[in-house]
């Protein structure tokens, strides 16, 4: 299990250290710093092995988590860990940076102490936590307090606590989608899939039993033989993964999504499709040398949905090589810069409608190099935002119970809201 | 408060002013000096001179100053473990505190306390917070118990407190049952030999139910130590995964690969025609693929997992290649390993996209991600054999890049290519004779001084490429300087007249000039051969090459069974056993998979769908100089070494019979007897690979004699690594026969888990020589005259001093008939009958102090004369 847990800053200054393990000394400290922080090289996978000692790490902006094992751990659940004490401590003080944490180090001690017993992960729920871990100081709590604490936090819903109440019942639903693309410069699909999530926010009484149906294809296809035919409208979900509050074994057997929510927002559900997506945009390049010191680059994108609805956001980044000279460019809509920093052309469009086409064309000027390596000739990657689920994933009902308060699944007002993101949006040139 | 920020440095001034605050009697103030404390302590400072005043706060209502000074004394207490003594009141006390919180709190802290006195006093309040009615308290206690076995392993069993730990898997409450499983894991981990977690299927469904109501971490445990298990049979393990199945679809991808280990481990025991087999190798494909939207450092760890899975079943993701391409913002650790998964999946369906991917790749900036993007083309061409030939014009495009290390990796990948497809592609060599100069790397130098020897007859000016590369033989590697001496002495063989002088010097160069062993004795054998027999080595040097195998770097199949029972863990990531990177006994237990109960107990055949014999083989890395040696090049020319060896020095001994190094760490001696009656073979196996061997058996080939094994080969446990087991085979001679040149040749092929191998022995034939075979004096008489004289063979058995010949002779089956004594020289007469029923009859001639004898051998098959004139020298010189 995890030996030990030490967050350093940029420069390898350990910020917090502890230690749960007796066969992890002292010196795991420095000789992550020294191996890892300040090797020369770019560090070349996440899990380091020095002197018989694995090191874990993730960074978030310039700070370092690293957990450190003398045993044969389970690496995934060391990661997954790391990640989930990144959120709780983002959940209690905001932004992970080397200020915060020295502020707020007796209260990552206080939750290292909680959320790790001996290297074994114990309850990471912030819902959890913030009942019993608080910056305030734990005010003296009645006995039935006490035990409702422990028993949420060790019971079978430990993300909810009883006795939540709300004069409005009211939920929000958003379909998150990210549309992934790697096109070939002659437009062929290499790879596209929407890796998506439904995110809940849900502000309901008592302890509410949800039922959450979208077009899944092989619901629709079971409901379709009972009765009525099929619509055509479903979609076919490659994987999908689930929050913790969500019935597994129900879903494995039935299908179906059940779960009682925590309070407040969480992360439904993720899940990935690749068949019939719908691709907003096209891009078209076109790069022509012309001698050894100019470039023609011809850029046209088409956007494809429907024309009533909107695209904002729109960012198309064409790379430059690195001894571009001279950048010159004409678009006919929306804002181009050429920026050497970044060594791309940079084109903006605030808003595009459904069925259009946009162009830029830009000519580079190149320096004469003797460089012999060619020019990798990074992809045009593009970044967009549409408000409808490019997967083609509807949201059909959301059913709320609460048997014994007296509110219906009428009496909840329910939002539901779909966005549509770029993920990694990128044709080849 | 919070918001003080601390300087981290302490002087000595300051631990006073600390002390003085520490005493404050302002409770704040208090509370802030020891937040002073702990981020002094944090950053390495030594604090422990607070102690006493640390531990005098302990004593507090206030949960946060509590936390903080157990913190503190979690760190110094076994630096000062006499006043630590001075805290075990308080813990005492808050373990009867009425807050569940603060019992569950002092149970924790105690427990990391690693002072013996304290321990003595933590196993009464243990006990009874094993028992709490708070869950919370017990699942901390249960925790706690594994502390406490690493701090004092015995007190934990005197005190009974494993077996209130296994009361704990049957809790109410999901995450106490997480916790004792964790516990009781790791505890047994260090008795591998206990039947400490005592799995059976009343547990396992107790298991099985906590499963869906703990939180992800518990899941992950349960599911850690579920993989340890092996059902009974194969419906128990159906029902087994089938509740396992639903985890595919956690959050947590810990949670996913936990459970994809159970039931690849699982798998193994369902039978394949079962259609629940398919269903459950199509459910494991999209969660793997979801695996790779995590996190990169996730992804990372799912990726090597996934190698072990391609390796370990192809088919579960053959179509889902293109998941694999690599992402131009991928992490270089994610880049590397989706190619090495690429490979693997390549196939003749996707090698068009594949190739175009490689290319693609083979352009970009990070060094080792295009060398193996390079490489990785070429595996391409020898996998699948349709996509070769745009495999090698992929690969002269690059060369044409000028990249330097671009066209190393792709010479070093075409020499492979023409390994595997010999007389195909050699057009190409003047473009790669072109880059010689740019070579600075001794993998591609090597490559490249190999294909010039071997196509020494099309290159014209091949002399003086090679001889470009002596002059500067001495500042060569080894493995340069190997291959420039094999392939010089391939260009003489092919054009003696104008390259003497060459391979004069290169010769002399290796055996007088170098302090290298390998590089010597390769020299010497050239010599020898050279100045022999120059046809023999025309033969032995150009001999045609094995050809390579499709697959390279893969994981041997005992590796992998151990490494797919780990999966999700390091050693999966390392993909080493945990043997290799973890101190002491634990985890040290060698992990297997189950065997499929019923049809098939060879693991190797349920497992990879291919019989052993099937496995491809392994090209021996260009590192690995002996196996170089004995592999590559040189096939025939240790083989009779070795078996003169055999005929000549008697076999007695125990003899090599096949070298570790041609047998993938196999190494096999031995020697034949017989005893009462019956033929053993001798085996000595010495296991000298890195990972254990199994399933041995044995067949032979058909001999002159018949000899078959009587029995398996009794080899019941499995051979570890540096482990050496010596078996007798008893054999029969009821085989079928073939006759061999040596008559007395045995052809044996020995089988394991890893591979099957042949080698060749030879054995006395005195072994065949049976316990009735004297004959009467008539018949002998008369046999002798009926033989025709055409039959009998002469011998010379010299320097031999025995008093008593017969009586040696006897003890080989060789029975003295009659003596008689003429002019002062005995006469001795015997039979032999061969287990075919072949009669031998001898004339023995022994002159007084004469210590030459002379022995005529009379028989109707006068092959076996030769064999039998051997025995007789064997017996009579021993």
């Amino acid at each position: 299990m995890i030996g030990g847990l030490f967050i350093y800053n940029h420069k390898g200054e350990v910020l917090i250290s502890r230690v749960y393990r007796d066969d992890i000394g002292r010196n795991a400290v420095d000789a992550f710093r020294v191996n890892v922080i300040h090797a020369r090289q770019q560090v070349r996978s996440p899990v380091t092995n020095i002197a018989r000692t694995s090191f874990f790490h993730v960074k978030r902006s310039n700070i370092w988590l690293a957990a450190v094992t003398k045993q044969n751990v389970n690496a995934a659940m060391v990661f997954e860990f790391l990640y989930k004490m990144c959120d709780v401590m983002t959940a209690y003080f905001g932004k992970i940076s080397e200020e915060n944490i020295k502020n707020n180090f007796v209260l990552i001690y206080e939750l290292l102490d909680e959320i790790l017993d001996f290297g074994y992960p114990q309850n990471s729920e912030t819902g959890a936590l913030k009942t019993f871990i608080t910056q305030t100081g734990i005010k003296s709590q009645s006995k039935e307090e006490q035990s409702q604490i422990t028993s949420q936090v060790t019971g079978q819903i430990g993300w909810r606590r009883e006795g939540i109440k709300y004069r409005r019942n009211e939920l929000f639903l958003d379909v998150l989608e990210s549309v992934n693309l790697l096109m070939s410069p002659q437009g062929q699909v290499l790879s596209a899939h929407v890796s998506g999530r439904v995110v809940m926010k849900s502000y309901l009484s008592g302890m509410p039993e949800c039922k959450f149906g979208m077009n899944d294809k092989i619901v629709i296809d079971k409901q379709g033989k009972g009765g009525e035919g099929a619509t055509g409208q479903s979609i076919a979900i490659d994987d999908c993964t689930f929050h913790q509050c969500v019935r597994l074994s129900k879903f494995d057997a039935e299908r179906s999504i059940s779960f009682i929510p925590p309070d407040g927002e969480c992360e439904l559900m993720r899940y990935r499709t690749t068949k019939d997506i719908i691709l907003p945009f096209r891009v078209i390049p076109l790069v022509r040398e012309v001698g050894r010191t100019k470039l023609e680059v011809k850029v046209v994108i088409k956007s494809n949905f429907k024309p009533s609805l909107l695209a904002q956001k729109i960012e198309v980044r064409i790379p430059t090589p690195l001894n571009t000279s001279g950048v010159q460019v004409i678009c006919m809509k929306g804002k181009a810069k050429y920026k050497a920093s970044e060594n791309a052309i940079v084109w903006k469009i605030k808003r595009m409608a459904g069925m259009k086409e946009s162009q830029i064309s830009a000519e580079i000027e190149l320096l004469p190099t003797n460089d012999k390596k060619k020019w990798a000739r990074p992809p045009i990657s593009m970044n967009f935002e549409v408000p409808f689920a490019p997967s083609g994933l509807k949201v059909r009902y959301l059913k709320v119970f609460e048997p014994k308060l007296n509110y219906s699944d009428h009496d909840v007002i329910k939002w539901v809201r779909y966005i549509g993101r770029s993920g990694i949006y990128e044709t080849r040139c | 408060m919070r918001s003080v920020m601390f300087r981290f440095h302490v002087c000595a001034g300051e631990i006073f002013e600390l002390k003085a605050e520490l005493n404050s009697d302002k409770k704040e103030k208090k509370k802030e000096a020891v937040k002073k404390v702990i981020a002094s302590m944090t950053v390495g400072k030594d604090v422990s001179a607070l102690f006493p005043d640390v531990v005098n706060c302990m004593q507090t209502d206030n949960l946060e100053l509590k936390k903080l000074v157990y913190l503190y004394l979690m760190n110094y207490a076994k630096s000062q473990p006499d006043m630590a003594i001075m805290a075990v009141n308080t813990f005492v006390k808050d373990c009867e505190d009425p807050n569940p919180l603060i019992r569950a709190l002092a149970v924790r802290t105690m427990g990391c306390i690693r002072v013996d006195k304290i321990t003595e006093y933590l196993c009464e309040p243990l006990r009874k917070c094993l028992k709490d009615e708070d869950p919370y308290v017990r699942k901390t206690a249960a925790v706690c118990v594994a502390k406490l076995h690493d701090i004092n392993a015995q007190l934990v069993e005197d005190q009974g407190f494993l077996d209130t730990l296994k009361d704990l898997i049957s809790d109410s409450n999901p995450m106490v049952v997480a916790n004792a499983v964790a516990a009781l894991s790791e505890i047994a981990e260090s008795h591998p030999n206990s039947n400490l977690l005592d799995l059976n299927p009343q547990s396992i469904n107790k298991l099985l139910t906590a499963l869906n109501e703990c939180t992800e971490w518990g899941q992950i445990f349960i599911l850690d130590c579920l993989a340890n298990y092996t059902p009974r049979d194969d419906r128990e393990s159906q029902s087994i995964c089938e509740r396992v199945t639903p985890r595919l679809s956690h959050a947590n991808s810990a949670v996913v690969l936990s459970a994809v280990k159970v039931l690849m481990k699982f798998m193994e025991m369902l039978p394949k025609d079962l259609d629940y087999y398919g269903t459950l190798l199509k459910k494991l494909a999209p969660p793997l693929v979801t695996l790779l939207s995590a996190e990169p450092e996730l992804q990372y760890v799912a990726l090597r997992n996934i190698n072990l899975i391609v390796q370990k079943r192809p088919e579960i993701l053959k179509h889902e290649m293109k998941v694999f391409f690599v992402k131009y913002n991928d992490p270089i650790y994610v880049k590397l390993e989706k190619l090495d998964i690429m490979i693997r999946l390549a196939s003749q369906a996707n090698i068009a996209q594949v190739l175009a991917e490689l290319k693609e790749y083979a352009t970009e900036v990070d060094v080792d991600f295009v060398r193996k993007a390079v490489r990785a083309i070429g595996r391409c061409a020898i996998k699948v054999e349709q996509s070769a030939e745009r495999c090698v014009s992929t690969l002269l495009d690059l060369i044409q890049t000028k990249v330097n290390y671009v066209v190393q990796e792709a010479i070093v990948v075409i020499k492979d290519i023409f390994r595997k497809y010999p007389n195909k592609y050699e057009s190409v060599i003047a473009t790669l004779c072109e880059n010689l100069d740019s070579l600075d790397e001794p993998e591609a130098r090597a490559a490249m001084i190999w294909i010039v020897g071997e196509y020494a007859e099309r290159i014209d000016n091949a002399d003086e490429l090679l001889e470009s590369f002596l002059e500067g033989f001495h500042d060569e590697s080894t493995q340069v300087q190997l291959q420039l001496l094999t392939a010089i002495v391939k260009l003489f063989l092919k054009k003696p007249t104008e390259t003497q002088e060459l391979v004069q010097q290169v010769l002399s160069l290796a055996t007088q000039d170098s302090d290298n062993p390998d590089l010597r004795d390769r020299g010497y054998i050239y010599w020898r051969l050279l100045s022999t027999d120059p046809v023999a080595a025309k033969e032995v040097v150009l001999a045609e090459k094995p050809l390579i195998s499709e697959e390279t770097d893969l994981i041997e199949p005992t590796l992998l069974e151990e490494l797919i029972c780990h999966i999700g863990t390091l050693a999966s990531v390392y993909h080493k056993p945990p043997s290799a990177f973890v101190e002491g006994s634990r985890g040290v237990m060698h992990k297997r998979l189950p065997a499929q109960g019923t049809e098939c107990p060879d693991v190797g055949n349920a497992a990879g769908g291919s019989a052993p014999e099937a496995a491809p083989s392994i090209i021996p890395s260009q590192g690995d100089l002996l196996g170089d040696l004995l592999n590559l090049d040189l096939p025939a020319v240790l083989l009779p070494l070795f078996n003169t060896n055999c005929s000549s020095y008697g076999i007695l001994y125990p003899q090599v019979w096949l070298p570790a190094m041609k047998a993938k760490g196999l190494e096999i001696s031995g020697t034949f007897a017989r005893r009462a009656g019956v033929i053993q073979m001798e085996l000595v196996l010495t296991n000298k690979a890195m990972s254990v061997m199994t399933d041995f058996a044995i067949q032979f080939n058909r001999n002159s004699f018949g000899l078959a094994p009587a029995g398996p080969l009794q080899v019941l446990t499995p051979l570890g690594p540096n482990q050496t087991i010596e078996v007798s085979l008893p054999l029969s001679t009821v085989g079928p026969v073939m006759k061999m040149d040596p008559l007395n040749n045995l052809q044996v092929a020995v089988k394991n888990n890893i591979d099957v191998f042949y080698f060749s022995c030879q054995y006395p034939i005195s072994m065949l020589f049976v316990e009735d075979g004297k004959m009467e004096r008539q018949v002998f008489l008369a046999t002798w005259k009926d033989i025709p004289n055409d039959n009998e063979s002469q011998f010379q058995i010299q320097d031999c001093h025995l008093n008593s010949a017969s009586n040696k002779l006897q003890g080989s089956n060789i029975f003295t008939i009659a003596k008689r004594t003429v002019e002062g020289q005995d006469m001795l007469y015997m039979s032999i009958k061969l287990s075919n029923g072949i009669w031998v009859l001898a004339e023995l001639k022994v002159q007084a102090g004469n210590p030459n004898y002379t022995i005529s051998l009379k028989c109707r098959a006068p092959e076996v004369s030769q064999c039998v004139f051997q025995c007789y020298e064997a017996v009579l010189k021993n």
